[in-house]
């Protein structure tokens, strides 16, 4: 998938929990949003995006969100 | 004409705890206080005759037909406009009161064309029908004298004809279009033997205000006001009660047949959702279903660019399971999945999720509510816990002030929006959010309090700067919050809100909207009594939608309004069944009753009953499968009822994704633009051919009954049943109801419907349970379904697409009055005389400085792409706005969207595209590569043709 549309939408996801005063569970937000309405191919994709490029383009919450919950977040036949 | 079927007491049926005993003809009957003299008579089984009565309207007194003796009153008063009292003494029959009545008779006749027996009221027309009832025997004055019988006809509206010559001149019509439609459009010219009806300024109709509602046609005694398809077809002489399949008002039809022609749809007066009204599309504009386009053979083919071949039922459903098993064998079993419709029934909507879920065993399932109310579902389950609105239709009746955000509802859900006008013209307050002028923005006896004309995407900004004002000027409901709501998250929202950058003037900045305008709408939302939210995909369908649903949940809830009637947040709902779709688990993350995939135990509760194991990860959306259909992960599609080319943003995304997929099967009444992209047709049927349920935006669940048989040979349900029995997996039900026990029995909210109950009721608001064994028209009413309701932050974040010297404007979409979404049915009705080209509203301002003339050809421009229509200069938009329509394919309004769309839900911002707009002469590329394959794609399916 478009790995631009990706990052796209998983800032604007970003954005929205960006605004919860408590940095971590704004994390929290937005690794529980991606892990419930995100396919599993597009969790791939943006966890091979952070692997091959050190998460170009991801904003700096979504970036800590994605490598803090990563064991949550990644699709579970691949853990 | 009433419906054949209808009993019509005469006066409207009051509602009040007193009851007043009086005597009818020596009949004792005890009625509501404010119930007239001829109501009572009605309850005691005694019709007094009538003419300018009708229990749709309020009594007029004007026919003096219904005139009764009252023991110790003197004279004759007419039992329409007389109160029932108690220890009254009626008498309907008398020689003196026959002998009066006769007399009226004779004059209504002595001016009325005697052509009964080739009239289309003829055996439902209430002149015969009195003239029999009072013994009229002759008229004294003859037929020479002066008269009105050579008054032309109006043919002018294509659904029903004004025949003035008919006219006795009662006023019930007039009386429909001011009391239930609203418009007013209809008033009496002159006065005295001159009287006569009125469309505008003595125009013919099509030429008036009339907005073909069809309320006056109900209302008519005669056959002044008469349906052009009675005229053809002659009187119906059946009925069955249905459910329309148009907005998401869900207005209750009795469709009267003849044979299995449906001559007409009479609105029920019986409906709860609609109380006997409707609007020009559901009253009007069913012809598409007896439409010729309409495809009635099963067709498949190996590749897009081949001719169509009709086969037999079998061998589609054969070719469509083989073709799913191959794909999922060659790339995974997630690389097909179905997409679910909102126009079709409940049952049918449960069914083509269990089958991507049981039979697919993905979850690669989704609803075209994607597009339009999934940030409603997301931002009302977040705060309140529950995917719905709060209230029932009638709920407005008690609001004080009625705040509309991002919805036209005259146009967009007209029948729900004649009832609003009603409670404004009653004196409730009008706050209207919404970049354009919307009708009831200043309409005949309402003017909006407030207009605030905002910037589109700026919607979240202006929400947060409303409750900057009520909570900085201490006007929020503290005792209401700190009942119902989580402490600490209010606490933190009130001080969010009443940040620096949320006042008014810094909000004026961002939106356009006056500073004390804010702070004076703000107060007015605020003040002690009901205030209501409705709104519309205005707030939806924005990068922030989900947002704006949240920050319009937090308003309701700082303000303490909502768990009661007159207030709540109300979402008008697109489509008949989109509630019901994303109630019946068509998102990909959740099953029905909105529980998520990753819940074990809902998910076993599934797994037992479907004796499958179910996958836990959330699948695509629809966004997402055309970027995976393009990355070629996903290679196959079962799409019933959507037309995704045509509504979707982004239309070429979307044909580069539909093309790289390798069987697309589409159920469907016609060869739509997705079904052009299809390797398999299966042609489905309309709501009048099939049994199940709707649920409307009042979460009100309807049965819809069938009228005539499939005329494919299958319901939609029995197609998708069929395509899992091909696919191994046995789906054998004999009726819908088998359905709804299987929902009902896995649903929690859903746990006391059956059709044997709503049949009973009438209809059932969910959730119905042991708790509401009867259902629930109000939400929340003394605590939140998820507890404590939820405040969150929601900080306004400006979308990406912005304007720029390149595209200097902003385009917003929407729709019409008469065509429905795109169009695919109302285009194929006569309703294209209102709507026969999408056009392009901009300001005087706008076009003057691009020199474009009105009518004149213009190219819109965006980064997605160009489209070229004709402009419609208007001062109803703002300068630097523009705003047209997606009802017709040709004109590829989706061509010009983006893919940007709402952070939580993908929802596509169709509301907010960057475009310049310039005089041209000739259509754009796309629009001429779309007409060469739409030319294509009808010669491969004249071919089928051909071949058959």
């Amino acid at each position: 998938m478009d790995i631009h549309h990706l990052v796209k939408m998983a800032n604007s996801i970003g954005d929205f929990f960006g605004s919860e005063p408590d940095k971590e569970k704004g994390a929290k937000g937005v690794a529980d949003h991606i892990r419930s309405f995100w396919d599993p191919r597009m969790r791939r994709e943006i966890f091979a995006h952070i692997d091959k490029t050190q998460g170009e383009g991801l904003s700096e919450l979504v970036l800590t969100a994605l490598r803090t919950y990563r064991n949550n977040v990644a699709p579970a036949r691949d853990n | 004409m009433q419906s054949i079927t209808d009993i019509d007491l005469g006066t409207p049926r009051r509602s009040s705890e007193k009851q007043i005993t009086l005597e009818v003809d020596g009949v004792a009957v005890s009625v509501p206080e404010g119930s007239s003299v001829m109501y009572a008579a009605s309850i005691a089984g005694r019709q007094v005759p009538k003419l300018c009565a009708t229990d749709a309207l309020e009594a007029f007194g004007s026919c003096r037909l219904c005139l009764v003796e009252i023991e110790g009153r003197r004279g004759y008063p007419a039992s329409c406009t007389t109160p029932a009292e108690t220890g009254m003494k009626i008498r309907t029959q008398s020689s003196r009161l026959a002998d009066l009545r006769r007399g009226v008779m004779e004059l209504y006749i002595s001016d009325h064309p005697l052509d009964c027996l080739t009239c289309p009221a003829n055996g439902h027309c209430e002149l015969q029908d009195m003239a029999g009832a009072v013994g009229l025997r002759e008229v004294r004055y003859g037929y020479d004298g002066e008269n009105h019988l050579d008054r032309p006809k109006d043919t002018s509206n294509p659904y029903f004809t004004f025949d003035p010559s008919k006219c006795i001149v009662c006023s019930r019509c007039v009386r429909a279009c001011d009391e239930v439609q609203g418009t007013l459009a209809l008033t009496i010219d002159g006065r005295g033997f001159a009287s006569m009806i009125s469309p505008g300024q003595m125009q013919n109709f099509m030429d008036s205000e009339c907005v073909s509602c069809g309320a006056c046609v109900q209302a008519c005694p005669t056959a002044t006001l008469m349906e052009k398809s009675i005229y053809d077809y002659g009187q119906p002489d059946r009925v069955v009660e249905t459910t329309c399949a148009y907005c998401g008002v869900g207005c209750s039809f009795k469709a009267e047949v003849k044979g299995n022609q449906v001559v007409r749809m009479v609105p029920n007066k019986n409906g709860l959702a609609n109380e006997g009204h409707s609007c020009v599309k559901g009253r009007f504009a069913f012809g598409y279903t007896t439409h010729p386009d309409r495809i009635l053979k099963p067709m498949i083919r190996k590749s897009i660019e081949d001719p169509w071949k009709e086969v037999a039922w079998n061998e589609a459903i054969s070719y469509v399971a083989s073709e799913f098993k191959r794909i999922q064998q060659q790339y995974g079993r997630d690389s097909i999945g179905a997409v679910t419709s909102s126009r079709c029934t409940n049952e049918e909507t449960f069914l083509m999720q269990k089958l991507v879920r049981a039979v697919f065993n993905n979850n690669n399932v989704d609803t075209c509510a994607r597009v339009c109310h999934s940030p409603t579902g997301y931002g009302l389950k977040t705060t309140f816990g529950t995917s719905a609105g709060t209230q029932e239709f009638s709920s407005v009746d008690e609001a004080d002030v009625i705040m509309i955000i991002g919805a036209n509802p005259t146009d967009g859900h007209p029948v729900f929006a004649s009832r609003m006008k009603q409670r404004l013209r009653a004196g409730a307050k009008l706050i209207i959010l919404d970049p354009r002028a919307i009708d009831l923005v200043r309409t005949p006896h309402i003017e909006a309090d407030y207009h605030l004309q905002l910037k589109p995407g700026t919607n979240v900004a202006l929400i947060n700067g409303l409750a900057h004002v009520i909570v900085t000027e201490g006007l929020a409901n503290d005792a209401f919050a700190a009942e119902r709501c989580d402490a600490e998250e209010y606490k933190a929202w009130k001080e969010f809100v009443s940040q620096p950058k949320y006042s008014p003037e810094e909000v004026e900045h961002i939106t356009g909207v006056p500073a004390d305008e804010i702070r004076e709408a703000a107060r007015l939302f605020a003040r002690p009594g009901n205030s209501a939210i409705y709104y519309g995909l205005g707030v939806t369908e924005h990068s922030q939608g989900s947002t704006m649903v949240i920050g319009m949940a937090n308003l309701a809830m700082a303000t303490g309004n909502l768990g009661r009637e007159g207030v709540g947040v109300n979402p008008l709902r697109g489509q008949n069944n989109v509630q019901g779709s994303c109630d019946m688990g068509s998102f990909p993350h959740e099953l029905s009753g909105y529980r998520h995939i990753s819940d074990s135990g809902v998910r076993a509760q599934f797994e037992k009953e479907w004796g499958v194991h179910l996958e836990s990860e959330p699948g695509l959306r629809i966004p997402n499968m055309f970027d995976a259909a393009l990355d070629g992960s996903f290679k196959g599609m079962y799409i019933q009822g959507e037309d995704f080319v045509q509504s979707d943003p982004n239309t070429q995304h979307i044909e580069r994704a539909m093309r790289m997929m390798e069987c697309v099967v589409v159920q469907d009444l016609f060869l739509n633009e997705t079904a052009k992209f299809a390797h398999v047709f299966l042609p489905g049927s309309t709501f009048l051919e099939k049994d199940g349920t709707f649920t409307n935006a009042e979460r009100r669940i309807q049965l819809v009954r069938k009228v005539m048989p499939p005329v494919a040979g299958l319901a939609d349900w029995e197609i998708t049943a069929a395509i899992s029995n091909a696919m191994g997996y046995p789906m054998n039900y004999n009726h819908p109801t088998e359905i709804m026990d299987e929902i009902a029995r896995l649903t929690p909210t859903f746990a006391g419907v059956s059709f044997e109950k709503i049949n009973k009721l009438g209809s059932i608001q969910w959730p119905c349970n042991e708790e509401a064994p009867e259902g629930t028209p109000t939400m929340h009413v003394g605590g939140f379904a998820r507890g404590k309701g939820k405040f969150v932050i929601t900080e306004y974040v400006a979308t990406d697409e912005r304007t720029s010297r390149k595209y200097p404007l902003i385009l917003t979409t929407g729709r019409i009055l008469s065509q429905y979404n795109v169009g695919a049915q109302t285009r194929r009705t006569e309703n294209v005389v209102w709507h026969e080209e999408d056009v392009l509203e901009i300001h005087p301002h706008d076009a003057e400085q691009r020199g474009i003339k009105d009518g004149g050809s213009v190219e819109v421009a965006s980064r997605a792409g160009k489209v070229v229509l004709h402009a419609r200069v208007t001062e109803r938009i703002q300068p630097g706005v523009v705003y047209t329509t997606f009802h017709h394919p040709d004109t590829g309004t989706n061509v010009v969207t983006t893919d940007n769309s709402d952070w939580a839900t993908n929802c596509p911002e169709y509301k907010v595209t960057a475009v310049e707009v310039t005089p041209v002469n000739a259509r754009s590329e796309w629009q001429k590569h779309y007409r060469d394959f739409t030319e294509q794609q009808e010669d491969l399916l004249a071919q089928r043709l051909t071949k058959s």
